[in-house]
């Protein structure tokens, strides 16, 4: 199998010591990172027809290799953009060259921003999923779930397990992530016993999620793919709209994805990356602080007004401190609930939407698509209907069962 | 000999100058070459780790960027360790380059704030601006100590 070759467009990680780290992260996934080779006479005449006036050089020459890939004068199977963080001109050019390629290219493409605390690790699921949807693009473009398989999406917070039959859903397990081998083995026993099946029956098994390799391993899956590609092929699959363009949205218990996704496939993507302020973590506190069950969140927040309590931190400890002063003030457990929702909706929104081009449908998946008050933040502030398709907790498990059955013996 | 810092710090014809004009230059002695095939225009040969924007944390605060503290903790020592400056203000790329325009700023600022003697020149965009370019740097190399008198 050839490498995949991943354009690297970029200012700054060398001399922020993390060059090495976006190489190793690459080679994880068999792929490998070039910079299109330009001629220094080119930077200037590319840059000034790009129109974007910066001032770095460095940026220049991104801004040039861009215009390099889409003109098709180098090619590449893939596009990384990675510029300093807390740079304000280089988030402009990362953000611009993202959505530049997306619209004049095929080319997948992800944009990160570093430190120099960056790991490989950090990236690896970015890489890894720039790779698959270079090299996986038929398995990618499966629409259908044919004869039993299985999926297991092994999260930060949960761990799901779906069994398929001909493209029907035929048994569910989901329990909290404990220790993982343990919490997986236990989710599979749950859905084989809810659909009626032996694991030995099992024509193909796929496996996704933080866990994946070692759940993957440890049931010797056929499959083992990142979440993002998985979650955005379980997003359209469920939501019945696998033609065209979409949006997922999955606010996860450590990380958010947002992916634009075209006839299943993902064009751009953010995993973040931000701070607890922004993810379901924050929801389980405050449901254990009103002392109500993360189930009953969502029904109370749509009974309360966000507005009436000042709640907006990506941080979940000021977040906590906004909740517990406004309860010491008299808010309601409503408003309050309502007011936790508007917020991690509202730092999704402004960390991590800005950065995929948002098209309905606007898909939301993961477990807190249950949380229906969070789901009404969300459409507020994005001004469209959400959809939460039946069973948009099982999206990843649901994912790998279907492209797992690419697996099947003569498939 | 005075210990004289370049900017662009990548100019191998200024640093050339300098050596030739009989004092020691300051620099980054990295080739901007006719291909751009690295990271960025001026990719250091050396392997920077994660510890030398650390370093730089001596020139530029935390919330500043990474980048921008990896060159500094490079080009701070340099320009804290100077006698005299030269600065060549847009210089074409093939000249010398460097490719943070917030590090290039910082480093400007830096050494003006120290209070050594400062040469200030555009780059030049003829062959006459050429020639008095050069005789420019050649009368202030000759008036520092150590040089030339």
């Amino acid at each position: 199998m050839s490498k995949v070759r991943i354009a690297q467009l970029s200012c700054g990680p060398e001399y922020s010591g993390v060059q090495k780290e976006i190489d190793e992260a690459a080679a994880a996934v068999d792929a490998e990172i070039f910079f299109p080779d330009l001629k220094l006479a080119d930077i200037r005449h590319s840059f000034d027809e790009f129109g974007l006036e910066v001032r770095s050089p460095d940026l220049k020459l991104a801004i040039a290799r861009a215009k390099a890939l889409v003109e098709g004068r180098v090619e590449a199977d893939a596009v990384f953009i990675a510029t300093c963080f807390r740079c304000a001109e280089a988030a402009i050019v990362r953000n611009e060259l993202r959505r530049y390629i997306h619209e004049h290219s095929r080319l997948p493409v992800v944009s990160y921003s570093f430190t120099e605390r960056t790991t490989a690790g950090t990236l690896l699921t970015r890489m890894e999923a720039l790779t698959t949807i270079a090299r996986r693009r038929a398995l990618l473009a499966r629409e259908v779930q044919q004869g039993l398989t299985m999926g297991v999406d092994s999260g930060s917070s949960t761990t799901k397990a779906v069994v398929m039959r001909d493209n029907e859903i035929i048994g569910t397990g989901w329990l909290p992530t404990t220790a993982v081998l343990q919490s997986a083995d236990d989710a599979v026993a749950q859905a084989l016993s809810a659909a009626g099946v032996n694991r030995d029956d099992l024509q193909a098994i796929g496996t996704t999620g933080y866990g994946r390799f070692l759940v993957g391993e440890h049931l010797k899956a056929d499959l083992i793919q990142e979440e993002l590609t998985v979650n955005s092929k379980g997003a359209v699959f469920l939501a019945d709209t696998q033609r065209g363009p979409s949006t997922v949205i999955d606010i996860g218990g450590m990380d958010n994805k947002a992916i634009s996704v075209q006839d299943g496939i993902p064009g751009t993507f953010t995993m973040g990356g931000i701070c607890a302020g922004a993810s379901g973590r924050f929801l389980e506190m405050t449901s254990k602080r009103l002392g109500v069950d993360i189930t009953e969140l969502g029904p109370l927040a749509m009974k309360g007004l966000s507005r009436n309590v000042p709640m907006n931190s990506y941080c979940i400890v000021f977040g906590t401190q906004s909740l517990v002063n406004a309860l010491a003030a008299g808010s309601s457990p409503e408003d309050v609930a309502a007011a936790a929702c508007h917020s991690v909706a509202e730092q999704v929104f402004e960390q991590q939407l800005q950065e995929v081009d948002i098209k309905d449908p606007v898909i939301m998946v993961g477990g807190t698509s249950l949380i229906q008050g969070l789901v009404r933040a969300m459409g507020d502030l994005l001004q469209t209907e959400i959809v939460v398709p039946h069973h948009s907790q099982y999206i990843g498990a649901v994912g790998s069962a279907l492209l797992a059955s690419g697996f099947i013996k003569g498939e | 000999m005075a210990k004289v810092f370049l900017y662009p710090t990548t100019s191998l014809i200024l640093s050339d100058l300098v050596a030739r004009f009989g004092h020691k230059p300051l620099s980054a002695a990295l080739q901007i070459r006719e291909r751009i095939q690295t990271a960025g225009l001026e990719s250091p040969p050396l392997q920077i780790t994660p510890e030398e924007p650390k370093k730089g944390l001596r020139w530029a605060a935390v919330e500043v960027p990474s980048g921008v503290r990896g060159r500094m903790s490079l080009y701070g020592p340099m320009i804290d360790e100077a006698e005299a400056a030269i600065i060549i203000n847009n210089a074409d790329y093939s000249f010398g380059c460097m490719g943070c325009a917030r590090t290039n700023e910082l480093i400007k600022y830096l050494v003006r704030k120290r209070g050594i003697p400062v040469l200030d020149l555009e780059y030049p965009q003829n062959e006459e601006e050429g020639v008095e370019f050069v005789a420019a740097i050649k009368r202030f190399l000759d008036t520092l100590v150590g040089g030339p008198q």
